[in-house]
C-alpha cells in the first residue's frame, strides 16, 4: 500500500530491479555456455552467479551466454565487461570463484588476477 | 527476490494474438521447463509492439534481439540456440525490406529507428498486467509531482505551457480545455475517457490499452486533479475485449497499491475510475453523444453550447480527452512541459501515433515527432509500397480526412497543414493506396460507412450523406452524368457547414479530397466510362491477351459462369455477355494473360 | 385474469441469472445499457419479455429500451446463431480485398450479411473495424481474430467452429 510519495519511490526502486535487464546498461557478465561449457560445469557457475546477483540485489547487471569461442580446456570461462574497461575473460572458474569475481571485480572493479585468461579492448 | 538472467518479452497484443502469440508463449514456458531453464529465463507477456504485420513477435533480452512470425516449430530451436547456447536465430531475425539484411536489434530496424515513442513509450516493454513494471519505468511519478508539489491551477498552466492538442480528432488544446472544466463551479466533476475507437484504419488508441493501461489511468488523475473530478469513466468499445480486460486489471491493481480510489498516496485526493462498454455506434466517438450512453441513452449528439466543461455528464462539469492524450500527459509531468514542447512544430507540440495500413510493405503503429514529411513515414517507417506498385495517395483521418496525393508527400505533417490540404489529423489513421485504388470507390467506402453510422438526429447528416452516397453509387455503377459532381460539391459544402456535430461536419471529406485531387478520375468514371484503377466492376471488361495465354484452361475450371472457352494449350476467350467480373480468373492466371479496363 | 398461477412456476436459469444482474444495479445510474450487455450476454438475444422484465424492475419505459436497444448495433432483438463471424470491412481490409472474404463467407455458410443459418449455427454481420488493421483483411469467429486472410481458405476455418 502506498501511503506517501516516498513509497512510491521505495517500490520504484524494488521493481526496477525486476526489469533492468531490459534497459541494457551496467556490468555484463558473460558465461560461455557451448557444450565444452556446459560438461565443465557453466550450469552450476551460470546459477552461482544469479544467485549472488539477488543476494545483493543488483539487478542493473546484465547475464548473458556466449557458444564456445576455441578455449574449450580453460572452461568455464566469465567475461566480465565494466562500461569503459577491457573485458576480462575468467577461465577454470568454479562456482565457488564466483563470489569474489563478485565482490572484488564487478563491485569494486578489481580484477582477480589469478583466474584471468585474456584481457581483450 | 528473484533474478533472472534472460527476459522473453512475447507479445500479447490484439495483432500477435491472432497470428498465434499465445500457442509461442505456451510453447516457450513448456521449453523452458523441459530444458530446465525457468528458474534462469522469465517469460513476459507485454502488449502490442505497433509491428503486426511481422507478429508473433518475440524479443529476447538483455540482448534486445528482435524475433518476428515466430511459428511454434521454431520455438525448440530458440530456446536451445538461444537461450542455451546464445546464438542468435538468423532466419527469424527481421529482414529489411529491400535488401533483405538481417536486423538482429529492435532499435536497428528502420521501422523503429525513425520513431520516437512518447506516447506508446511502454508499449511492448513491460507486462501490462503487473503494475510494477509500469512503476519500474516512473509509472505514476508524473502524478506524484503534480499531487505534492502543484496546485490544480500550476497543473492546467502546465498542460497549457506543454502545448499538447487532443489526439483524437478535433485537435483542441489540451490545457484549454481542462481550464474550462476547472473553472466551471461545482462540488461535483467528471473526467472522462474516450476509448470508443471507431475510425476505421486506427488502432493506437487499442494498443496503449493493452499495452500500457496504467499511463491512460494516470492522465486521467492529473486530469481529475486538475479540473476537480472525483469520478472517472472510462468509455471503451466493446469490440476489443482484451483492452477491456487489461483496464480492469490496471483498475484493480491501482486501487490495491492506494495509487486509486481514496486518498491517493495520502495526499488527500481521491479519485475512482469506472469502465463503461460501448454497445457500438461510431457516433458515440463524438463527446457529447458519449456522455449519452454513458448515461445509458442513446447515443445521439447534443448542440454545443452548453459544452461538456460547464454541462456534461449527468450535467455536472466534464472534461473529456481520448485514450492518446491521456497517454502523453504523465510524460509532460515527469519531465517538464517544456521537454515536452521542445518536439514538434510550432502550433503542435511533442509526437503523434499513426496507424500505417494499406498497401504498404510494413504495417503497424508507428509514433514520430509532428512535422515529419508523409514521405519519411510511408517510405522510411512504412518500407515503401508493396509489390513495388506505384504510389498514388495516402488517406489520412479516416472517415473524416482526406485523401493526400504524391505532390504533397514533403509537407510536415501537424494538425494545421493537414487541414490546409483538406485531410485532418483524425485519430491518425494513415492508409496508402497504390495505382490499384479506385478514388472515388474509396469515397464512396467512407461514405457508406458514415452514412450508415449516421444517427439520424440532425437532418443534413442523416439525409445528406445518403444523397451523397448515392451519386457515388451512379458514377460507380457507370451511371454518372457530368452534373454529379458539381452536385457532390454543393452538397459536400453543405453538409459541412450545417451538420450538428463533428461526424457530420466532416462525412464530405472524403468526397471533396479525392474530387480536389483526382478529379480526372471522376471524370473517366462519368465521361468516357471507365475505372482508371480497375476496381469499379461495372466499368471493366476482362480480356484474354492470346500472345500471353498458355492455354492451360485454369481460368476456365475457376469460373463461375462458364464464360471462358478454348481448346487445351490455344489461347482462351472470355464472353463478355456472360462475365460477371468476379476477377476469379486474374487471380488464379500464373502468365499475367488476363487484363481489365 | 389472475396470473398466480405463473409466479408459481420455477423460474429459469436465465431468469435466475437475470435477477442478480438487475439486484446489482438497481438504483444505479445509468444502468440500462450494462444490464442490456449482461441480459444479452445471458440470453444471446434480446426477447421481449426480457426487455418488460427490465422496463418493470428498472422503472425506464419500454419504449426508451427499445430505442436504446436499436441504437446500438451490439443489441439483437432475434435469436443469433452459436457461432458469430464478422468480417472487417474497415479501410485497411477494403483496401487489401475484404470484400472477397465477405463473398467467400457468404459461398461458405449461405447467407448474406446481417442474417442467421437456419440451425443458427453461424450469424454472418460485417464490422467496420476490428483494429487489427496491420493483418488485413481480418475476420472475428466468436472471440478469435483471424488475420492475413485469403478467400481459399475461409470455407476451412469456419468449418472448426461447430
Amino acid at each position: 500500500m502506498i501511503k506517501s510519495p516516498e513509497d512510491l519511490k521505495r517500490l520504484r526502486e524494488e521493481a526496477k530491479s525486476l526489469t533492468g535487464i531490459r534497459a541494457g546498461q551496467g556490468v555484463e557478465i558473460i558465461v560461455g555456455m557451448g557444450t565444452c561449457g556446459i560438461a565443465a560445469g557453466a550450469r552450476e557457475v551460470m546459477s552461482a552467479i544469479l544467485e549472488e546477483l539477488s543476494k545483493r540485489e543488483m539487478a542493473d547487471i546484465r547475464v548473458t551466454q556466449t557458444g564456445c569461442i576455441g578455449m574449450c580446456e580453460k572452461e568455464v570461462l566469465v567475461d566480465i565487461v565494466r562500461p569503459g574497461e577491457k573485458r576480462i575473460t575468467y577461465g577454470n572458474v568454479k562456482p565457488q570463484d564466483v563470489s569474489r569475481i563478485m565482490t572484488s571485480h564487478v563491485i569494486n572493479g578489481q580484477i582477480v588476477e589469478d583466474l584471468v585468461v585474456a584481457k581483450l579492448d | 527476490m528473484q533474478l533472472f538472467r534472460a527476459h522473453v518479452l512475447v507479445c500479447g497484443g490484439t495483432g500477435c494474438v491472432s497470428s498465434g502469440s499465445k500457442k509461442i508463449q505456451e510453447a516457450i514456458t513448456d521449453e523452458l521447463v523441459k530444458q530446465k531453464l525457468d528458474k534462469e529465463v522469465k517469460v513476459v507477456e507485454t502488449g502490442c509492439h505497433g509491428f503486426c504485420e511481422m507478429g508473433p513477435i518475440v524479443i529476447v533480452y538483455p540482448e534486445g534481439t528482435f524475433y518476428c512470425r515466430v511459428q511454434v516449430e521454431d520455438v525448440s530451436e530458440l530456446v536451445s540456440e538461444h537461450l542455451v547456447k546464445g546464438r542468435t536465430v538468423q532466419r527469424l531475425l527481421f529482414k529489411a525490406p529491400v535488401t533483405e539484411e538481417q536486423v538482429p536489434s529492435y532499435r536497428d530496424i528502420a521501422f523503429y529507428a525513425k520513431q520516437q515513442r512518447v506516447a506508446l513509450r511502454n508499449c511492448g516493454h513491460i507486462d501490462p498486467e503487473h503494475i510494477q513494471e509500469y512503476i519500474a519505468r516512473d509509472g505514476y511519478e508524473g502524478l506524484a509531482k503534480a499531487l505534492t508539489s502543484m496546485t490544480p491551477e500550476q497543473v492546467v498552466e502546465e498542460m497549457k505551457k506543454s502545448g499538447l492538442r487532443g489526439r483524437g480528432g478535433g485537435g483542441f488544446p489540451t490545457g484549454l480545455k481542462w481550464g474550462f472544466a476547472a473553472k466551471s463551479p461545482g462540488p461535483k466533476k467528471y473526467i472522462i475517457c474516450n476509448a470508443d475507437e471507431g475510425d476505421p484504419g486506427a488502432f493506437m488508441d487499442r494498443s496503449v490499452l493493452e499495452g500500457d493501461p496504467h499511463s491512460v489511468l494516470e492522465g486521467m488523475l492529473i486530469g481529475a486533479y486538475a479540473i476537480g473530478a472525483d469520478e472517472g469513466y472510462i468509455y471503451v468499445r466493446a469490440e476489443y475485449p482484451l483492452a477491456i480486460k487489461r483496464l480492469r486489471v490496471a483498475i484493480a491493481q491501482a486501487e490495491e497499491l492506494g495509487l486509486l480510489g481514496d486518498n491517493i498516496m495520502g495526499t488527500g485526493f481521491s479519485c475512482r475510475l469506472n469502465i463503461k462498454e460501448g454497445a457500438g455506434a461510431f457516433v458515440c466517438g463524438e463527446e457529447t453523444a458519449l456522455m449519452a450512453s454513458i448515461e445509458g441513452s442513446r447515443g445521439m449528439p447534443n448542440p454545443r453550447p452548453p459544452f461538456p466543461a460547464v454541462k456534461g455528464l449527468w450535467a455536472k462539469p466534464s472534461n473529456i480527452n481520448n485514450v492518446e492524450t491521456y497517454a502523453n500527459v504523465p510524460v509532460i509531468f515527469l519531465h517538464g512541459a517544456e521537454k515536452f514542447a521542445s518536439v514538434g512544430t510550432e502550433n503542435s507540440k511533442g509526437t503523434k501515433v499513426f496507424a500505417l495500413t494499406g498497401k504498404l510493405r510494413n504495417t503497424g503503429l508507428a509514433e514520430v515527432p509532428m512535422g515529419i514529411s508523409l514521405r519519411e513515414i510511408i517510405f522510411d517507417i512504412g518500407g515503401g509500397i508493396m509489390d513495388d506498385k506505384k504510389f498514388k495517395a495516402v488517406q489520412i483521418g479516416g472517415p473524416s480526412g482526406g485523401c493526400i496525393p504524391e505532390q504533397h508527400l514533403d509537407t510536415p505533417v501537424d494538425y494545421d497543414s493537414l487541414i490546409a490540404l483538406g485531410a485532418m489529423m483524425g485519430s491518425g489513421g494513415l492508409v496508402v493506396m497504390d495505382e490499384t485504388s479506385c478514388m472515388v470507390d474509396v469515397a464512396r467506402f467512407f461514405l457508406n460507412f458514415t452514412q450508415k453510422e449516421s444517427c439520424g438526429k440532425c437532418t443534413p447528416c442523416r439525409e445528406g450523406t445518403k444523397r451523397m452516397l448515392e451519386i457515388l453509387q451512379k458514377i460507380c455503377d457507370g451511371n454518372g452524368v457530368p452534373e454529379d459532381i458539381t452536385t457532390l460539391e454543393r452538397l459536400g459544402g453543405v453538409v459541412k457547414n450545417t451538420a450538428l456535430c463533428g461526424l457530420g461536419q466532416t462525412a464530405p471529406n472524403p468526397i471533396l479530397a479525392t474530387l480536389r485531387y483526382f478529379r480526372h478520375e471522376y471524370e473517366a468514371h462519368i465521361n468516357d466510362k471507365k475505372c482508371p484503377a480497375g476496381v469499379c466492376s461495372a466499368l471493366l471488361e476482362y480480356k484474354i491477351v492470346a500472345d500471353n495465354c498458355k492455354g492451360c484452361g485454369a481460368c476456365a475450371r475457376v469460373c463461375p459462369v462458364g464464360a471462358i472457352t478454348g481448346e487445351k494449350k490455344e489461347p482462351h476467350e472470355i464472353d463478355t455477355s456472360k462475365c460477371i467480373k468476379c476477377g476469379s480468373c486474374i487471380e488464379k492466371c500464373k502468365f499475367d494473360a488476363i487484363v481489365k479496363g | 385474469m389472475c396470473q398466480c398461477a405463473s409466479d408459481a412456476e420455477p423460474k429459469t436459469k436465465e431468469a435466475v441469472e437475470l435477477d442478480k444482474v438487475l439486484a446489482k444495479y438497481a438504483g444505479k445510474k445509468g444502468a440500462l445499457i450494462p444490464v442490456l450487455q449482461a441480459a444479452q450476454d445471458i440470453y444471446g438475444y434480446l426477447p421481449a419479455e426480457v426487455l418488460k422484465e427490465i422496463s418493470a424492475q428498472l422503472k425506464i419505459p419500454l419504449s426508451k429500451i427499445y430505442g436504446v436497444v436499436t441504437f446500438y448495433a451490439q443489441f439483437h432483438l432475434n435469436p443469433r446463431g452459436r457461432n458469430i463471424i464478422r468480417v472487417c470491412l474497415g479501410t485497411a481490409c477494403h483496401v487489401r480485398g475484404g470484400a472477397k472474404i465477405s463473398e467467400a463467407v457468404t459461398k461458405a455458410v449461405g447467407i448474406k450479411d446481417g442474417e442467421t443459418t437456419e440451425d443458427l449455427r453461424y450469424t454472418f454481420e460485417s464490422v467496420a473495424c476490428l483494429g487489427a488493421c496491420g493483418l488485413a483483411p481480418v475476420m472475428m469467429v466468436n472471440d478469435d481474430t483471424h488475420g492475413r486472410l485469403t478467400p481459399d481458405i475461409v470455407a476451412d476455418l469456419l468449418e472448426r467452429y461447430k
